[in-house]
C-alpha cells in the first residue's frame, strides 16, 4: 500500500488514476497511522511552497514523512512535493524544507536566459546523471516528460539523478537513498511517467 | 530542450466526439475514451476536451466521461466550453482536467481568471479567444465565434494574461476551416505582447502548415488542429517526424 499525503494542497484525481493503473493499491490519507502502516509514502504537491511547508509543519505530518523516511521506506516527492524535500527554498521569502535532500529551491529565472519563457512548461528529455537510478529502471536516458514549474532544485549535486536542459541544465530529479523527488509529472507524462511510477511501487524498505 | 506540442481538440456533445472521425481500427469512433486513448498512443502532447452541450444533463455526462478520459490517459488534458465560475472549474478539475480554458465565460467576467489563477494557480487557467480582423483591427468574438463584442482582441488577451491566464490559444477565426495554414500575423500580434506559452489553432490544412508556424514564429509553443487528425489527413506521427527533420524539437 502507498499512502499519498493528503495535507490539503493540490488535486490527486491524477496521481491515484495513474498508480492504479500501474496496479498498485494507493490511499489518500492526512492520518499518521495510515501513513505509517504503508510501505511507502508518496508527498504530493502544486501551489506555493511557503503555504505547503506551514501545513505540513502545521499538521505535524512533516516530522512523520522525516522520521518514516530515516526508517529507510521508499518515498517519492512530486513537483511541489520534490521541492519540499530540500532544505530550504527562496520562492517568496525563504522557507525551512523537510530537509531530506541536501540544497535549495531557486527561481529559475536566476539562471534561464531571458527570451525562454516561464514557468517551463511542456515536455522535455532527461539526462540521466550517473547510473540510471532504481526509478529509472525501465524507462531510457533521453526519454520526455512533462514539466510544468517556475522554481528548481539548486546546489543539490551529490542527490541529482537527472536533468533536464532549459537555457541551462536544470535539476529534473534527485535521490538520497530511499527518497526520489521528480520535478516533472510522472503521471502525465504518458507511458514514460507511468513506467517511473512501476520503477517507485518495485523498490523495497531499505 | 523544451519540445513544440501538437494537440488535438475534441468536441464532445452528450458524451460523444461530434463532427466524426474516421480512423480505421477504432471501434467507436465517437467515444471520447477511445479518441482520447487512440491519440495519446500516437504521439498527441496533450488533449483538449470542449463541451459543446448547453443542458445540464449533458454537463453532467460530460463530466461523468471526463473521468473515464482522465483515468485513462496520463497525458495532459485541457477542458474548455461552458466555463462560467469558479465552480466549473472545480468541477473539472476534480473530474482530472489539468487545466481549464475560459472564453465566453471571461468575456462576461473577466475577474474569472484572476479568482480562478489565485485558487488553482496561472498554469491552471487558459484564455482561450476567438478573433476575427473587423474594421482593420483584430475582435474578439464570443459565443462559439457568432457575436461580435466590439472588443479588441491584443489588449484582450494582453490584459487576462495580466489577470493571471497562464497559456493562450488563440483561434483565428480567419483562417479557420480554411486549411491555407495558421494565422501568422495574427499568432505574431499576441505572441508579442505575451510571455506566456501562445498555442496556435485555426487554419492547419498540412503538415507543412506546422513547419511554417514553428520556423517563422519560435516563439509559438504549440499547434492545435481538429478535423484535419480526426479525418486522418495529417497523421501527428508523420508530422512530429516532419518536424525533427526540419530541426523543430518534438517528442518522438
Amino acid at each position: 500500500m502507498i499512502a499519498i499525503v493528503d495535507y490539503g494542497v493540490g488535486n490527486l484525481f491524477s496521481l491515484k488514476s495513474s498508480f492504479a493503473q500501474v496496479g498498485a493499491d494507493t490511499i489518500v490519507t492526512p492520518d499518521p497511522d495510515v501513513i505509517k502502516k504503508a510501505d511507502k509514502i508518496l508527498l504530493p504537491g502544486v501551489g506555493a511552497f511557503g503555504d505547503a511547508a506551514e501545513k505540513l509543519k502545521k499538521t505535524g505530518l512533516g516530522d512523520l514523512i522525516i522520521e518514516e523516511a530515516k526508517k529507510g521506506k521508499p518515498l517519492l516527492g512530486i513537483c511541489l512535493g520534490m521541492q519540499l524535500l530540500f532544505e530550504k527554498s527562496y520562492e517568496y521569502g525563504e522557507h525551512e524544507g523537510l530537509g531530506l535532500i541536501k540544497g535549495e529551491i531557486k527561481p529559475i529565472a536566476d539562471v534561464i536566459p531571458k527570451d525562454l519563457k516561464i514557468p517551463h512548461i511542456g515536455w522535455n528529455a532527461l539526462n540521466f546523471k550517473g547510473d540510471a537510478s532504481p526509478i529509472f529502471k525501465k524507462i531510457n536516458n533521453g526519454d520526455f516528460v512533462y514539466f510544468v514549474h517556475s522554481y528548481y532544485g539548486a546546489n543539490c549535486e551529490e542527490s541529482v539523478i537527472a536533468t533536464t536542459e532549459y537555457g541551462a541544465e536544470l535539476t529534473a530529479a534527485v535521490q538520497n537513498k530511499n527518497v526520489f523527488g521528480c520535478q516533472f509529472h510522472p503521471e502525465k507524462s504518458g507511458n514514460v511517467g507511468l513506467n517511473i511510477l512501476r520503477g517507485f511501487c518495485d523498490l523495497e524498505v531499505l | 530542450m523544451i519540445t513544440k506540442r501538437i494537440i488535438p481538440c475534441l468536441d464532445v456533445k452528450d458524451a460523444r466526439v461530434v463532427k466524426g472521425v474516421n480512423f480505421a481500427g477504432l471501434s467507436d469512433v465517437s467515444s471520447p475514451v477511445e479518441l482520447a486513448k487512440y491519440y495519446c498512443e500516437n504521439g498527441a502532447d496533450e488533449l483538449v476536451f470542449y463541451d459543446i452541450t448547453a443542458s445540464s444533463d449533458g454537463r453532467k455526462l460530460f463530466t461523468d466521461i471526463l473521468k473515464e478520459v482522465a483515468s485513462t490517459i496520463f497525458i495532459p488534458l485541457t477542458v474548455g466550453g461552458g466555463i462560467n465560475t469558479v465552480e466549473d472549474f472545480d468541477r473539472v478539475l476534480k473530474s482530472g482536467a489539468d487545466k481549464v480554458s475560459v472564453n465566453s465565460g471571461a468575456i462576461r467576467n473577466p475577474n474569472l481568471i484572476y479568482e480562478a489563477a489565485k485558487l488553482y494557480g496561472n498554469q491552471c487557467v487558459v484564455i482561450s479567444a476567438d478573433v476575427k480582423r473587423v474594421d482593420g483591427e483584430f475582435r474578439v468574438f464570443a459565443k462559439g465565434g457568432r457575436e461580435d463584442t466590439g472588443i479588441e482582441a491584443i489588449s484582450w488577451i494582453k490584459r487576462c494574461v495580466d489577470l493571471g491566464a497562464g497559456e493562450v490559444v488563440l483561434n483565428s477565426i480567419d483562417t479557420d476551416g480554411v486549411k491555407g495554414g495558421f494565422d501568422l500575423e495574427m499568432l505574431e500580434a499576441v505572441c508579442n505582447v505575451v510571455d506566456v506559452p501562445v498555442i496556435a489553432s485555426g487554419g492547419a490544412g498540412k503538415i507543412e502548415d506546422f513547419v511554417t508556424l514553428f520556423k517563422t514564429l519560435p516563439k509559438v509553443d504549440a499547434g492545435l488542429a481538429a478535423s484535419i487528425f480526426h479525418f486522418g489527413e495529417v497523421s501527428i506521427t508523420d508530422l512530429k517526424n516532419t518536424l525533427l527533420k526540419e530541426n523543430i524539437p518534438v517528442r518522438i
